[in-house]
């Protein structure tokens, strides 16, 4: 089991501590009594939840593939179940986004949440546990209980704080999700019976049957697909998005979004590779699909929520398009999309709760002509905006010109469909920002009566802002540092994937081939169906 | 030496006389409960200082050993879990508090026997004890009007035709093995089921009675109607103590086929499909929660059979731990209708809106049963599940394990129903629900048991795995 693993060298143990800290200080939020001191208290904790992650960053050997910060306990011997952490190249970054969007998502729901804050608080911060594990863990039952775990907290949220339709979108947020991830259940179980171990490296160091593989790839990738979210399983998103409070949709956006592209990277490809190579044409469909559908959806929204909601199924297209391209553009890009697309959309949501608070009202139309009234708030949302759709000097276009030139590298006809859709995107969140900032027509709802004035953002305001848009420029300009961390996972994963679909190739040649006709003829008629 | 051994059993024989003195008398509520509940923990204490003693008595028919002291301690337990939350008795008549808990004590003495049983005529002997003494409370109820005794006459002649079913059973394993005894069953039997459809038949007759005590498709009609029928009090017993009983005996009748996958298996393997899939999607559309309830255990009864019929160690130990969380889940949404009807009514989805605020302690409780039945991790319905699933797919019941997954998102729907009622707001609040400090440290109990024992798992299913090794 040692060789895959760099046991933590700190003289701390640090990711226990990133799980441990905001149970306990969720813990305390439960007995302390006024709003005021459980806000400061919340945002202490998260803040230093994120302090502790800085070493990540700064102690991270670069030059391996295997998982560091690495601790090992045992739990369950009887099955050969042990607490094990560790990160590697392709999880740090995604344990770093959580941490520091964490403090991002106390501050705007500073006023935002009017009733209850005691236990909105605590819920968050058991959320934030729950979505660091699942980054953590490298056994598949941990990862399955905090991933499963991570549901409940963020059900509450959506069904105590949400809006208007609050029973629905919560319900069915559960319910699709559920029923997803309980197909990875069975192919953990599946896993453990045929090797033994829980463990996810000596997993994905293992050989399996090319029929095996299409179970497990399937079983998984339904699961991953729905939280992603991919093209026929997006419904769920949109409903969320828009019922759930701010903090929960920048929680959903930036971090939740991408346990579905981390899944993939994790479990699909490196532990069923010969699945993965077959399944390829596939994916790759779906993800154009989604990027198409998910602009051509954007476009025709009046809600500016429900319009940022689809436009993160478009740029999660191009998350999947990256990781099943298979090759280091491809990848790399579509963990760095995974990045941005947490930095610019979570900002993007955070907006939207802002001007919520003050006009009540989400739609475009009542939120027009804002750009002589707030002229703080139009520039962040011009930034994020112009960031949203890839406009070069920004993060997002660094990842959405990685995947595509990985693309054209290997299939220039994907690419090419691609295209359209990164056009789609500058179409819609271009006639949001016109139709926000500039309009002229007078439908201002929300003060028809020229003495009403809407308050500019606040100094609280403007730092939430101000700390993402660093990212927004630092990515945009200067990408290196990021594509460095995950560069040895990344051609490790690659160097997997390849080496297992040869493997599997020459052992099971027969099953393979005679299995590939009907797995693949099976599946096709479910996606045509 | 027999007294050691025997001392559970005599304990809770102390109690039930005791109890019936008090019958005699004439007691405040207050005095019955708390003598009840200090003999009830002793009990326990007794049971619990007996685990580890072996040996065989009465001819051989009663054998005390790892496995039957395990069900003992689960059972009291069980009583004594009963008993407390049911602390002012107010769904029972107040003239028959005293009797209520004597018939009580006897149902739990008539389920320890059961344990330690291994002939037939002893099992169903012991199991006929705690069936009469269920039979008796359940009209206990007061007002509600006929419906306690509906439920009582459906009780009884289920009973009835269960016990008929089994007795049938019996008589065709003795004419088939001329014996009894469960171990010399043990020997004869698994040769007997692969050469004789019969004995297959007969098998399955004699297991009619467990299936009925644990509310197994076909024989689950009368669930709903008697929880519906019962007092809160009395469904809390109902739900969960005859169905621990029934488990091991269900665990040792079983493991007399052996272990081999036979035509006896899938016969099983049906029921439990069928048990899970009927009871899940009939809970969908049930409004009253106790019948909710009734629904959701015909579906657990499907996944513990799922363990049972595995007959491997992992597999039984599995069902063992899956009972123990099914029992502490159970009692902790038991415990929240309990407190949420002053009157000992029924409650509906209605009452439980708005939950949060008038006790966020009930509320907590109930989602967190809720979700460890819907088996979301961390909780003891997780592990039970996964354990479950994971000794049936041991034994390569593949298509068993995917149905019972398919079920367990189908039941999600049902179970966040529950927690969102509570979770959302009334249209009219109604008052605070005000608790003692004893029934709240209840309540947190049974938060933190449900989590924990989800969390470290180690300990109980090592212990199910030493009791249940005896029977391989």
């Amino acid at each position: 089991m040692e060789k895959y693993l760099i046991l933590n060298t700190l003289n701390y143990p640090i990711l226990s501590m990133l799980l441990i800290v905001p149970v306990v200080g969720a813990v305390v939020a439960m007995f302390l009594r006024g709003d005021t001191l459980i806000k400061y208290w919340s945002l202490a904790v998260t803040l230093v939840t994120a302090l502790i992650s800085v070493p990540l960053w700064t102690a991270f050997d670069r030059t391996t593939a295997k998982y560091q910060f690495v601790e090992l306990r045992h739990w369950f011997p009887e099955l050969n179940l042990n607490y094990v952490v560790g990160v590697d190249g392709i999880s740090v970054l995604l344990v770093l986004l959580t941490t520091f969007v964490m403090p991002l998502c106390v501050l705007c729901s500073w006023t935002y949440i009017q009733t209850r804050l005691k236990e909105f608080m605590v819920v968050l911060l058991l959320m934030e546990t729950a979505m660091i594990g699942v980054f953590l863990s490298l056994n598949t039952v941990l990862f399955y209980i905090f991933w499963e775990g991570m549901l409940v907290p963020m059900y509450l949220i959506i069904a105590i704080w949400g809006g208007a339709r609050k029973d629905y979108a919560s319900i069915k947020f559960f319910i699709y999700t559920f029923a997803g991830s309980i197909f990875l259940l069975v192919s953990i179980i599946a896993l453990y019976i045929n090797t033994g171990t829980f463990f996810i490296p000596e997993l994905m160091a293992h050989t399996y049957s090319f029929s095996f593989q299409m179970w497990v790839f399937i079983a998984c990738a339904l699961g991953f697909a729905i939280k992603m979210p991919m093209f026929p399983f997006h419904t769920w998103l949109p409903a969320a998005h828009v019922e759930a409070p701010t903090a929960g949709s920048v929680i959903l956006a930036s971090i939740l979004l991408k346990m579905g592209g981390y899944g993939f990277l994790r479990f699909c490809l490196p532990i069923a590779p010969a699945a993965t190579y077959y399944c390829v044409p596939i994916l790759l469909a779906m993800s154009l699909i989604s990027i198409i559908v998910g602009g051509y959806l954007a476009l025709g929204q009046t809600d500016i929520k429900k319009l940022i909601a689809y436009s993160s199924v478009g740029h999660m297209g191009f998350v999947t398009l990256g990781i099943f391209l298979l090759n280091d553009g491809g990848i790399k890009g579509a963990m760095l999309q995974m990045i941005n697309h947490g930095v610019t959309t979570g900002a993007l949501f955070i907006l939207i709760g802002l001007i919520y608070e003050r006009t009540h009202s989400r739609e475009i139309a009542d939120n027009n002509k804002l750009g002589m009234v707030v002229p703080i708030y139009v520039t962040f949302l011009g930034i994020f905006s112009l960031s949203s759709l890839a406009f070069p000097g920004t993060n997002s276009f660094v990842g959405e010109f990685l995947v595509l030139f990985g693309a054209f590298q290997k299939y220039p006809l994907v690419g090419a469909i691609a295209i359209p859709g990164a056009v789609l995107a500058a179409a819609y969140m271009l006639r949001l920002l016109q139709k926000m900032v500039w309009d002229d027509s007078d439908g201002h709802a929300h003060h028809g009566d020229p003495s009403h004035k809407i308050a500019d953002c606040n100094a609280r305001e403007i730092i939430q802002l101000a700390f993402l848009t660093v990212f927004v420029f630092w990515i945009g300009l200067h990408p290196t540092p990021m594509l460095d961390i995950m560069d040895t996972s990344v051609a490790h994963l690659i160097e997997q994937v390849n080496d297992g679909s040869i493997l599997s190739d020459g052992a099971n040649h027969g099953e393979h081939h005679a299995l590939l006709q009907d797995a693949g003829a099976w599946i096709k008629s479910i996606v045509s169906f | 030496m027999l007294n050691t051994v025997f001392m559970p059993e005599l304990a809770l024989m102390l109690m039930v006389l005791v109890l019936f003195f008090m019958t005699l008398g004439n007691f405040r509520t207050g005095v019955v409960q708390g003598a009840t509940l200090v003999m009830s923990a002793l009990t326990l204490v007794v049971a619990i200082a007996s685990y580890g003693s072996e040996g065989m008595l009465f001819f051989d028919v009663y054998q005390v050993d790892a496995l039957s002291q395990m069900f003992k301690v689960i059972i009291l337990s069980g009583l004594f879990l009963v008993y407390a939350l049911g602390r002012g008795m107010t769904g029972i008549e107040p003239k028959l508090h005293a009797e209520y808990n004597m018939f009580v004590a006897i149902s739990a003495l008539g389920l320890v026997f059961l344990s330690s049983s291994v002939e037939l005529l002893t099992i169903l002997l012991s199991l006929e004890i705690s069936s009469y003494a269920l039979y008796v409370v359940i009209p206990f109820r007061r007002g509600q009007g006929r419906l306690p005794a509906e439920a009582c006459i459906k009780y009884i002649m289920f009973g009835a035709v269960a016990t008929a079913f089994t007795l049938y059973g019996m008589g065709y394993i003795f004419g088939l093995a001329h014996t009894t005894y469960l171990s010399e069953l043990a020997v004869a039997m698994p040769a007997l089921i692969a050469t004789q459809p019969l004995a297959v038949v007969a098998m399955v007759l004699v297991l009619v009675c467990f299936m009925y005590k644990l509310a197994l498709f076909p024989m689950h009609f009368w669930t709903p109607d008697v929880y519906q029928g019962a007092a809160n009090e009395t469904t809390s017993i109902i739900a969960t103590l005859p169905k621990v009983g029934a488990v091991l005996l269900l665990l040792r009748l079983v493991s007399v086929a052996g272990a081999d996958i036979t035509q006896y298996t899938w016969v099983l393997a049906a029921f439990a499909v069928l048990s899970m899939t009927f009871g899940n999607l009939t809970a969908l559309v049930q409004n009253d929660l106790k019948r909710l309830l009734a629904y959701s255990s015909i579906a657990h009864a499907g996944y513990v059979m799922l363990g049972i019929l595995t007959a491997d160690l992992l597999g039984m130990a599995a069902a063992v731990y899956y009972i123990i969380g099914y029992l502490l889940m159970n009692l902790g949404c038991f415990y929240v209708i309990y407190n949420i009807a002053p009157e000992g009514e029924n409650v509906t989805f209605d009452d439980l809106k708005g939950l949060s605020r008038r006790s966020p302690l009930l509320a907590m409780t109930l989602l967190v049963s809720a979700f460890g039945m819907a088996g979301i991790p961390p909780t003891i319905g997780f592990v039970g599940k996964f354990l479950v699933f994971t000794g049936a797919v041991h034994k390569g019941f593949y298509a068993l394990v995917i149905i019972g997954v398919i079920n367990a998102a189908i039941a999600i729907f049902y179970y966040l129903k529950m927690a969102r009622a509570a979770y959302c707001g009334a249209d009219d609040e109604k008052d605070p629900i005000l608790m003692p400090a004893t029934a709240q440290a209840l309540g947190v109990f049974f938060i933190f048991a449900i989590i924990m024992i989800g969390v470290l798992p180690q300990e109980f299913m090592a212990a199910a795995k030493q009791a249940v090794s005896s029977l391989l």
